[in-house]
């Protein structure tokens, strides 16, 4: 017995084990992604200061174009969709969709991240971080002072303001970028839950540290930084003890394994239940939705307004992408079981976001409650388990994303001479200030309501209707009284900006640079493109479903 | 049926016996030599208690620098170790998979060095 183990270990180590197919040019988005951000590493090591900035901003927008491209020339040539790298990576018509989807916002977001014209030096922590930020507080002597290092001795106030005035921004912002849009990428392609589970590692590690690392308002930052990591290992934490119980089930992390494992009768439901109801927890909590949610308003807030709008649309657009996929793929033949408790939590998730965006006086913070309001009827589609209900979703996505971006990019215009004026009153009068500005920002507040020839109401046109093919009335009935209360709110700031006296010493509106002026017009252009056009956009989305 | 828990068992035995063997011995045939150093837990790094009462109770960041490279350094070897059992059975490909992990592996290397990471004082 015990020779003839020998002998088959010994032959087992003899064998050539085959290497799993690759289709290099499939996954080529990725691997552009990935390898740019690992040589933005080497930027960051062998560049000499003042060409950094330049070199960064050149290589990340040259990676998103060219990684783009790269997609737009494999669609073209109608692809059937595969698996690739032993099955962990599903390149199918939802992932084309969304890593384009990526793609776009990825571009956007960091001509927002590389603006420096707005704040200058760029809204990031400066290269001087060992001096004491210019804040009421390290200003007042008190603890905070303290992060002095024993190196400089004990500067004084004065010239760190006028050294912190003019220091460029550290631009390890580019490479975490890269990489957490790279991990996003993976994330809504993965074919195995834990591939998922390490995507899910390497968009949310790199998004932590981008959190903390604002220029102004330090402390809000770091505390934004450190609220999200705690809760986002919580988060990534119930995933993987939903991983773990589904293995148990299937025997298997494969998302087609446990869909065939669904189908037979001999196993422990409880197993299956309570697999899926931790690993949903885990996904919702990256979507921001209701009530897995706590995090959102306060990281909106505090983290740099670039990495906001990072978040806000493209966490959103992977998370929901892999929900999509995992309820389609692995959970569809069990839906009639669980499918109650998402609309449940669809409906608490378009509650909490209308009802308490109502009362917030921070606009980053009401924009931060829409966005819970919009996870809402995102998951609305995501549960519809058709093909209308998944291209409707994958449109809502886009639409959404684009439109959040051009928002953000709008909040870091208008500013006091101690950063962004974020409160809502400061924004009283602004149309007779800057009415450009003003009329933007209508226009995009109007699109996240859902007005008519803008690509919000397209987007919630198609998901609803989809619901309602599917036979989710009483759903849809909840989602349009949530969508008209949660319009109150955007209305108020329109009616704010157009109607009332600006105040004596309100904010002033900053000229936008080059890069900032892109992104907004990005988003304006892309919002009442899809509003008036949405067919082309449409089609593309639903081209073919999840291959697995 | 057993043959092969027996190295296993045997293995067992050996560490459990070192182990006996060096907590038993150390009194007996070691030099008593004290400091201050060592009555501290481990007998190094920093007391958990009470805290530091310079700086508010903040520990040096430096710690978790030198904790962070440890584990990277650390982590590579837990990847390379299997390989290293298995490289005859995964060919080239193996060689090509592993050379691109270690090369990733020095880009960030490459950052900590040059920006001063390995600068302990």
């Amino acid at each position: 017995m015990g020779v003839t183990t020998q002998t088959g270990a010994v032959i087992l180590a003899q064998q050539s084990i085959a290497p799993p197919p690759i289709h290099y040019s499939a996954i080529a988005p990725v691997l552009i992604v990935l390898g740019a951000a690992c040589l933005a590493v080497l930027v960051e090591a062998f560049v000499p200061r003042r060409l950094r900035w330049s070199v960064q901003v050149g290589l990340s927008l040259c990676t998103l174009v060219a990684a783009g491209a790269w997609l737009v020339v494999y669609a073209r040539g109608e692809p059937m969709g595969l698996t690739t790298l032993a099955d962990t990576l599903a390149i199918d018509t939802p992932t084309l969709f969304l890593w384009g989807t990526l793609l776009v916002l990825g571009l956007a977001s960091i001509l927002l991240i590389a603006d420096r014209s707005v704040e200058p030096g760029g809204a990031f922590v400066a290269e001087s971080s060992a001096a004491p930020s210019p804040s009421p507080r390290a200003a007042s002597g008190g603890s905070t002072g303290g992060t002095a290092t024993s190196i400089a001795p004990a500067p004084t106030p004065a010239p760190a303001r006028a050294t912190a005035s003019v220091a460029e921004m550290r631009t390890e912002v580019f490479p975490l970028g890269l990489f957490s849009l790279g991990g996003m990428m993976v994330f809504c392609a993965a074919n195995d839950l834990l591939t998922m589970f390490i995507a899910l590692e390497a968009l949310s590690l790199p998004l932590y540290v981008m959190c903390g690392l604002a220029r102004r308002r330090r402390l809000l930052s770091q505390e934004a930084a450190v609220k999200y990591f705690l809760l986002g290992a919580f988060a990534s934490a119930f995933f993987l003890y939903g991983l773990a119980l589904l293995y148990g089930y299937a025997g298997s992390v494969e998302l087609s394994a446990i869909a065939d494992a669904t189908a037979g009768s001999l196993r422990s439901d409880t197993l299956l239940f309570a697999g899926l109801g931790l690993l949903v927890v885990g996904l919702l909590f990256k979507g921001s939705v209701g009530p897995f949610h706590m995090w959102t308003p306060d990281v909106y807030h505090g983290a740099p307004t670039a990495v906001t709008g990072f978040m806000a649309a493209c966490t959103k657009v992977a998370a929901f992408g892999a929900i999509l996929r995992v309820l389609h793929v692995a959970f569809e033949a069990s839906s009639w079981e669980w499918h109650w408790v998402l609309w449940t939590v669809a409906v608490v998730s378009m509650v909490i976001g209308a009802v308490l965006g109502l009362t917030q006086s921070d606009i980053k913070r009401m924009v931060a409650y829409s966005s819970i309001a919009h996870a809402g009827f995102l998951l609305i589609g995501a549960i519809t388990l058709t093909d209308e209900g998944l291209s409707a979703t994958l449109f809502y996505l886009l639409a959404y994303g684009v439109t959040t971006i051009a928002v953000f990019g709008v909040i870091s215009l208008v500013r006091t001479s101690e950063g962004e004026a974020t409160h809502l009153s400061a924004w009283s009068g602004l149309a007779k200030r800057s009415p450009l500005i003003a009329w933007v920002f209508t226009f995009l507040l109007l699109a996240l309501a859902g007005i008519p020839l803008t690509s919000g109401f397209m987007g919630k046109f198609v998901v609803f209707s989809a619901a309602l093919t599917a036979g989710m009335a009483p759903l849809v009935v909840i989602a349009l009284v949530a969508s008209a209360v949660a319009a109150f709110f955007y209305l108020r700031v329109i009616v704010l900006m157009h109607f009332n006296e600006p105040a004596p010493d309100g904010p002033t509106v900053s000229v936008p640079g080059a890069f900032t002026t892109a992104a907004i017009t990005l988003g304006v252009v892309v919002t009442l493109l899809l509003g008036v056009l949405p067919t082309p956009v449409l089609d593309w989305a639903s081209v073919g479903g999840f291959v697995s | 049926m057993l043959d092969p828990y027996i190295p296993l068992v045997l293995m067992f035995a050996l560490a459990l016996g070192f182990a006996v063997f060096s907590v038993a011995i150390a009194p007996l045939v070691g030099p008593r030599r004290y400091n201050k150093a060592k009555f501290d837990a481990y007998e190094c790094g920093i007391e958990p208690s009470p805290q530091p009462t310079v700086g508010g109770g903040r520990m040096p960041v430096a710690y978790y620098l030198t904790a962070m490279l440890f584990i990277l350094f650390d982590i590579e070897m837990v990847f390379l170790y299997p390989y290293a059992v298995s490289a005859d059975s995964l060919g080239m490909f193996g060689v090509a998979a592993v050379v691109l992990f270690i090369a990733t592996f020095g880009f960030a290397d490459l950052y900590v060095w040059y920006r001063g990471g390995f600068e302990w004082n």
